[in-house]
Order: structure tokens, then sequence, then C-alpha cells
């Protein structure tokens, strides 16, 4: 019985090997595993919140025999999408270039840690001032050490 | 300083449902195409009418609309009668069957009515992907001088019209 567990589990493990729509034969190895990382980096114009890797537009497969067109002309990554970005766009990349217009999608994620550790820097800083100021002064000292000894004095007879 | 401290998170939300609230007027399939104040990409394609390939600047002649349609494309069907409206007020409209059997197309014309100056015969989708085509149907303005100036993925109907492509046409009418 387990072992059946087991197998269920394997194949359902399995199961995003479905996920590959078609495939292309490649020259060499490196093409292939540049196809794969430009196909998991260029966004479906279609169906918006998938790559062309995972989405089966009609779009998207044109998009990938493209890119395999591309690949094994000897394109760079680079021109591959700059070709792509000509005609559909810096919408295309999910990584963008840092742009004015991209720059707020770049650097708002940084400020935003930078801002949030500023403020708990400053926070900690004050709670720290506060500790101070929360010990006894030099003079509120002496008047303690006196305070001992007269004590200390009265028991002593 | 203490007081307006106690504010701050009111402020903070109130600026996050302003942004949000906007986000839900805004339509993410909207796209500008990377086209716009571009050339309309050159092509050697053959028509519906002839199969010798013919190159832009014997078919687009602007001010005109390039609407890109195909007889699997739902949509289009919908979007028909408007176009065979629009040429019949004068508007030259230049057909782009994208990714289509030409048979099919011819008959989809001679049954619905054939608002087209021309139709490029683009059966392998060449001329769609140097345009940005992601789906039918897609209507682009290409002015004077042979520029996009504008792209409207989707039915153009009358409020389109009215509110996106009427204005480059204002001389004709």
């Amino acid at each position: 019985m387990s072992r059946l567990a087991v197998a269920i589990l394997l194949a359902l493990l399995c199961s995003h090997a479905l996920a590959v729509i078609e495939t292309y034969e490649f020259s060499s190895e490196f093409l292939e595993a540049r196809y794969y990382q430009l196909s998991q980096e260029l966004r479906c114009p279609k169906c918006q919140n998938q790559n062309i890797a995972d989405s089966n537009a009609p779009i998207a497969r044109d998009l990938r025999a493209l890119l395999h067109r591309q690949l094994e002309a000897g394109a760079s990554d680079d021109e591959i999408l700059a070709f792509m970005v000509e005609r559909y766009g810096e919408f295309v990349r999910y990584r963008p270039d840092v742009n004015p217009q991209t720059a707020v999608l770049w650097y708002f994620p940084v400020g935003a840690v930078g801002l949030g550790l500023l403020m708990l820097g400053l926070h900690l800083y004050r709670r720290r001032g506060a500790t101070v100021s929360d010990a006894p002064t030099e003079a509120q000292l002496a008047g303690m050490r006196e305070a001992l000894d007269e004590l200390s004095r009265g028991r002593k007879p | 300083m203490g007081r307006f401290r106690l504010f701050l998170p009111l402020i903070a939300f109130g600026l996050l449902a302003v942004f949000l609230y906007r986000g839900l007027s805004l339509d993410p399939t909207a796209l500008p195409s990377a086209l716009v104040d571009k050339q309309f990409p050159d092509f050697a394609l053959p028509t519906l009418a002839s199969d010798v390939p013919t190159r832009r600047d014997d078919l687009i002649v602007g001010p005109a609309l390039v609407n890109v349609w195909a007889t699997w494309c739902y949509s289009c069907r919908v979007e028909h009668p408007f176009l065979v409206e629009l040429a019949e007020r004068g508007i030259p409209i230049i057909g782009l069957n994208y990714k289509d059997e030409p048979t099919k197309a011819r008959q989809w014309l001679a049954e619905l009515g054939d608002p087209y100056q021309h139709n490029i015969s683009d059966t392998e989708g060449v001329l769609g992907l140097d345009l940005g085509v992601y789906g039918a149907p897609e209507t682009y303005v290409v002015d004077g001088a042979g520029n996009i100036r504008y792209r409207h993925v989707g039915v153009v109907d009358q409020g389109v019209w009215e509110a996106h492509l009427a204005d480059w046409f204002s001389a004709e009418e």
C-alpha cells in the first residue's frame, strides 16, 4: 500500500514535465540553456502574467519558434532582446533595463528597505539615549555612596 | 510632531487607497504599440487579390486604418459590420489578413462585405511579428507620412472610433 502511495506521489511530482509544449532540436547544449533562460525571461504579450515558456497562446508559440530560429542563427542575447523590445515594447521583458520609466520598479524596493532600516536605526538610537538618561548622574551616585557609608558606619559598633 | 505621528498610518492608508482605487479602473491589456511614431514596417507580401508580392508603399497610403483580422477570430466578426460602415463613410481601411487561409478569407469578404481597399495576406504572421501584433483584431492608424500613430487592441466600435480614431481623419470627413 505504501508503495502505491509512493508511486502516486512520484507520478504527481512528474506533472510539471507536461508544461513543455513543443520541443526543439538545438545544435549545442549552450544554445539550449540560453533558450530556456530567455524563454523564462520574455513575457507573453497576450497572457500578461506568463512568460513565453509557460504560455500556450499562439503568439507565445510564435515567439518561442522565433527565439529558437534566432539562437540557431547565432544572435546574441542582447540582439534577441532588442528585437523583441523593438516590436512589443519594454513590456515583454520581465527584467527591463533601468531607465526613467522603470526606475521606480528597480529602486523602490531598495528605497523602501533602506527607509525601514533607517527608521529602525533611529528608533534603536533613541532608545539607547533613553537608557543613558535613566542612569544616575555622578551627583546622585555620590549621594548614594554617602548614604551607604552612613548605613555601614551605623551598623559597625 | 507627536500629534502628527499619530496620523501617519491614516495618511499611509489614504495614499495606498488612492493608488489601488486608480488601479481598479486601469486596463492592463491596453498596451501602446512599441511602434507608435515609427514607420510602418516594410514588407513584401501577396494580397488576397493577387499572389504577386507587394510592398508597403504600394498598399498603405495614409492616413488610413490598418486592421488586423482573421476568419478564426470571433471578435473580428463582431467588428466587421462597423468597418463596413466606416468604409461607406469614406475612411480608407487596409486589411491585414493575419495567419489565415486566403480561400476562407475571400469567402468571408464575399459573404459579409469587403470594407478593405487592399488585403495583405500574411499567412505566416511575418508582418504581424514586425508590427508587434499579439492577437486579432487590432487596428492601427497610419498617417500621411507612413508613421504609426495609434494602436487599438480589440473590437473597434462607434465609441472607440470617436474616442481614439476619428481625430486622425477629421480632414477627410
